[in-house]
C-alpha cells in the first residue's frame, strides 16, 4: 500500500520539533472526535501580522502515525517562516489532501509533506493528516492573525472533512502564559 | 487454523448457504481481495430476504400505516402490525410492549426524555401517584450508569441528570473489562431512580450479571433501562427472564434495515409516561385549547412510521430464528474462541477486554504494542479485512482502559473460522512496518 511512506514511518517514530515549548504566544488543544487522537500546540510569533515569522512551533501529539507525522512535517515546513509563507504551504497541504489522488503535491511547497499524497486516496484518514494543522491555524487566528483572507481564498477550507476535524476544546492561553 | 471447540457452530455447509444469503459479501475490495468483514458489531448485513421483505412492502403494499381505509392503507398496517407481533416475539414481549423508533439512540432517548417531561405540570395526571412516583426525577435523586457504556446510553443520562438536576453516577470497570459489582451496593442507594446498563459492552464483549443489577435495582424501586444493541442479535433474549423495566436494541445490527430501533418496556410504565416526540398518530383527540395522547405503543410514535423498515426488521427475527439463535451464539462463539487463542500466541497484542470466552460476546478490542490502532486497522484493511478502529463511542471506557483507541473486530452468524485467519495474518503485517520488536 503506499499509504506508509518511509518517510511518514521516519517523522511518525521520531517527529520533529516534539515537546512542548516556552515562550508561546497561543496554545491550542484539538481532538479528533472520531478517533480520539489529541494535539496541543503552541505557536511563538516574532514580528506582527502576516509578515510574522515563526520563531517556534512545539507540540504535544497523541495520534496515528499519519497525524503525528503530519504534524511533524508542519513543524519543519513553518518554522523560521513567515506566517504568509506558512498559510500557503497550509492551503497546499490541504489541497492536496483534500485533492482525492489527483494532486501529487509540489515539494517545493510543502516538503515532506508530499509523502503525504496517497492519503488522499483515503478519505477517512485526511482528518488524521489535517489535525495538526488545523490546530495550527487555530493558534494563528488566537495569536492575533488575521487568517480570514487565507480561509476566504481557498475554498478547499470549508471543506467538510477539513472543518469538522477539530472543533472542541480550544483553548488559547496567551493571556494565562503573558510571555509574549 | 486455530484449534478450537466447534460444537454447535455452523459446518462448512451450513456457512456457505448463510454467506450465499448476504451478496455482499461475494464482493472484492481494496484491488481485488475478498472482503472479511469483521464490523458486525457497527452495522451488519442484510440477507436477500430483508431486502426482499422491505422491495415487497414498497411494490405490493406501499402506503402510509394507519391512516386511511383503502385497500393498500390496510394491507400496510397489517404488515406493519405483523412485524411489531414477529419483533416481540423474538424478544419474548406482548406486542403492544414495543414502540418502533429510527434507532436504538432514540430509543434510549425516548426514556430520558419521558422522564424529563413527566416533571412538567399536569403531564402524570391520572397516573396512579405509585407509579407517577416512580418517573419523579430531581435534585438529590441519582442515574445511575456503568462506566462501560456506549455514548448512546451515557449522553442522554448525564443530559437528564442536568435538566432535572439529579446526580449521575457509575459503576466502574476491573482491569479485565468486567463490571466491578463491589460497587454494587455502594452506587445503588435508594436514592437511585434509574439504572442504565448495557447487556453486552461494544468494546470488551463483556456480557454483564444482569440478575445481579436487577435485583440491586428492584431493592431500591430504580427502574432499569438496558441497552441490549449487542446482545439481541447474538444471544436469545427474553424479556421477562432478564426482568428490566425498559430495553433497547437497533434492527441495523441485527441483520435488518438501517433506520428502524426498538424500545421494550413494560406495559404499566409505558402507559404513564408522557410523550417524547408529539404529532400525528399519537393523539388520542386534539382540540385547540390541548390534546390527550393514544395509548402505547402508538403514543411513542409520532408521524409515518418506518413501515417498510420495520417488515425488513421481522424478516431479520426471521432469519435469525431460522438459523438458531442457539446455534448463532455457539457459531460466534468459537470464532471469539478462535481470535482470543491468535492473539494470545502473539505477545505484541493485548486485548482491552476479557481474555477468555466466559460470559463474552463476539466483539474483541486490541492494541499492538507501539503502534496507533487507526495504523493498525489501515494495514488489515488492506488485506481486505474490515475492523472498527478509535473509541466505538466509549470514550470513558477507553480511557478507563488506560488506551486512546482500540482496533476491534466483532462477528456475525455469517463469519467463517478462515476469516479469522485472514485477520491474524493480516495482523502479523504490523509489527515489521511500524519497527515493533516481537
Amino acid at each position: 500500500m503506499d499509504l506508509y511512506q518511509e518517510i511518514i514511518l521516519d517523522h511518525s517514530k521520531r517527529p520533529h520539533h516534539a515537546g512542548l515549548r516556552e515562550p508561546f504566544n497561543a496554545q491550542v488543544h484539538h481532538i479528533n472526535p472520531t478517533c480520539g487522537d489529541e494535539v496541543t500546540l503552541r505557536v511563538q510569533l516574532r514580528g506582527e501580522g502576516r509578515s510574522a515569522v515563526v520563531a517556534d512551533l512545539s507540540y504535544e501529539a497523541l495520534g496515528c502515525a499519519i497525524s503525528t507525522a503530519s504534524t511533524s512535517v508542519l513543524a519543519d515546513e513553518v518554522t523560521g517562516h513567515s506566517v504568509e509563507d506558512a498559510l500557503t504551504t497550509l492551503a497546499a497541504m490541504r489541497r492536496m489532501l483534500t485533492s482525492k489522488g489527483s494532486d501529487s503535491g509540489d515539494e517545493e511547497e510543502i516538503g515532506d509533506g508530499v509523502a503525504f499524497a496517497g492519503v488522499s486516496k483515503y478519505p477517512a484518514r485526511v482528518k488524521c493528516a489535517l489535525l495538526g494543522w488545523t490546530a495550527f491555524t487555530d493558534a494563528l487566528a488566537r495569536a492575533g492573525v488575521d487568517i480570514t483572507a487565507t480561509l476566504t481564498s481557498n475554498p478547499l477550507t470549508s471543506d467538510p472533512i477539513a472543518s469538522d476535524t477539530t472543533a472542541s476544546d480550544t483553548i488559547a492561553n496567551s493571556t494565562i502564559a503573558g510571555n509574549t | 487454523m486455530t484449534d478450537v471447540t466447534l460444537t454447535g457452530a455452523f459446518t462448512t455447509e451450513e456457512s456457505a448457504a448463510i454467506r450465499g444469503d448476504f451478496a455482499i459479501l461475494s464482493r472484492s475490495v481494496r484491488d481485488g481481495k475478498p472482503l472479511v468483514y469483521l464490523d458486525s458489531g457497527a452495522t451488519s448485513h442484510k440477507p436477500r430476504q430483508v431486502l426482499d421483505a422491505e422491495r415487497a412492502f414498497y411494490e405490493e403494499h406501499n402506503s402510509a400505516v394507519h391512516r386511511g381505509a383503502h385497500q393498500l392503507a390496510e394491507e400496510a398496517t397489517d404488515a406493519f402490525e405483523s412485524a411489531r407481533e414477529t419483533i416481540a416475539h423474538f424478544i419474548g414481549a406482548p406486542a403492544r410492549e414495543v414502540v418502533f423508533t429510527k434507532n436504538a439512540t432514540e430509543a434510549l432517548n425516548l426514556v430520558a426524555y419521558a422522564i424529563s417531561n413527566a416533571a412538567a405540570p399536569g403531564a402524570m395526571d391520572g397516573v396512579d401517584p405509585v407509579l407517577a412516583a416512580r418517573f419523579a426525577l430531581g435534585k438529590g435523586d441519582e442515574i445511575v450508569i456503568t462506566e462501560m457504556e456506549h455514548h448512546a446510553n451515557l449522553v442522554p443520562w448525564q443530559e437528564l441528570a442536568r435538566r432535572s438536576g439529579a446526580t449521575l453516577r457509575w459503576i466502574g470497570i476491573t482491569d479485565d473489562g468486567r463490571l466491578n459489582l463491589d460497587d454494587l451496593d455502594t452506587v445503588i442507594t435508594d436514592r437511585t431512580k434509574i439504572v442504565a446498563f448495557t447487556h453486552v459492552s461494544n468494546v470488551l464483549g463483556t456480557i454483564n450479571p444482569v440478575a445481579a443489577i436487577v435485583e440491586r435495582a428492584r431493592a431500591v424501586g430504580a427502574l432499569t433501562v438496558m441497552d441490549a444493541c449487542q446482545s439481541v442479535p447474538h444471544l436469545a433474549v427474553d424479556v421477562a427472564d432478564l426482568g428490566v423495566d425498559f430495553l433497547a436494541f437497533s434492527g441495523h445490527k441485527m441483520l435488518g434495515p438501517m433506520g428502524v430501533g426498538v424500545l421494550w418496556g413494560r406495559y404499566d410504565l409505558l402507559a404513564a409516561m408522557p410523550p417524547f416526540l408529539t404529532g400525528g398518530s399519537m393523539i388520542e383527540d386534539v382540540r385547540m385549547e390541548g390534546t390527550t395522547y393514544a395509548a402505547p405503543p402508538q403514543r411513542f410514535e409520532a408521524g409515518v412510521p418506518m413501515a417498510a423498515q420495520a417488515v425488513g426488521l421481522a424478516a431479520a427475527c426471521d432469519y435469525l430464528t431460522a438459523l438458531g439463535m442457539p446455534r448463532v451464539t455457539a457459531h460466534e462463539h468459537a470464532l471469539t474462541e478462535a481470535l482470543l487463542a491468535g492473539l494470545a500466541q502473539r505477545p505484541w497484542v493485548h486485548v482491552v477486554g476479557p481474555v477468555d470466552g466466559q460470559n463474552r460476546s463476539g466483539a474483541v478490542a486490541f492494541v499492538v504494542d507501539g503502534v496507533h490502532p487507526h495504523d493498525v486497522g489501515q494495514i488489515l484493511d488492506d488485506a481486505g479485512v474490515a475492523v472498527r478502529v478509535g473509541h466505538h463511542c466509549a470514550w470513558p471506557l477507553h480511557r478507563r482502559m488506560n488506551v486512546t483507541a482500540t482496533t476491534r473486530a466483532s462477528f456475525a452468524a455469517y463469519n467463517t473460522l478462515a476469516e479469522v485467519d485472514t485477520l491474524l495474518s493480516a495482523l502479523d503485517r504490523v509489527p515489521a512496518l511500524f519497527g515493533v520488536a516481537i
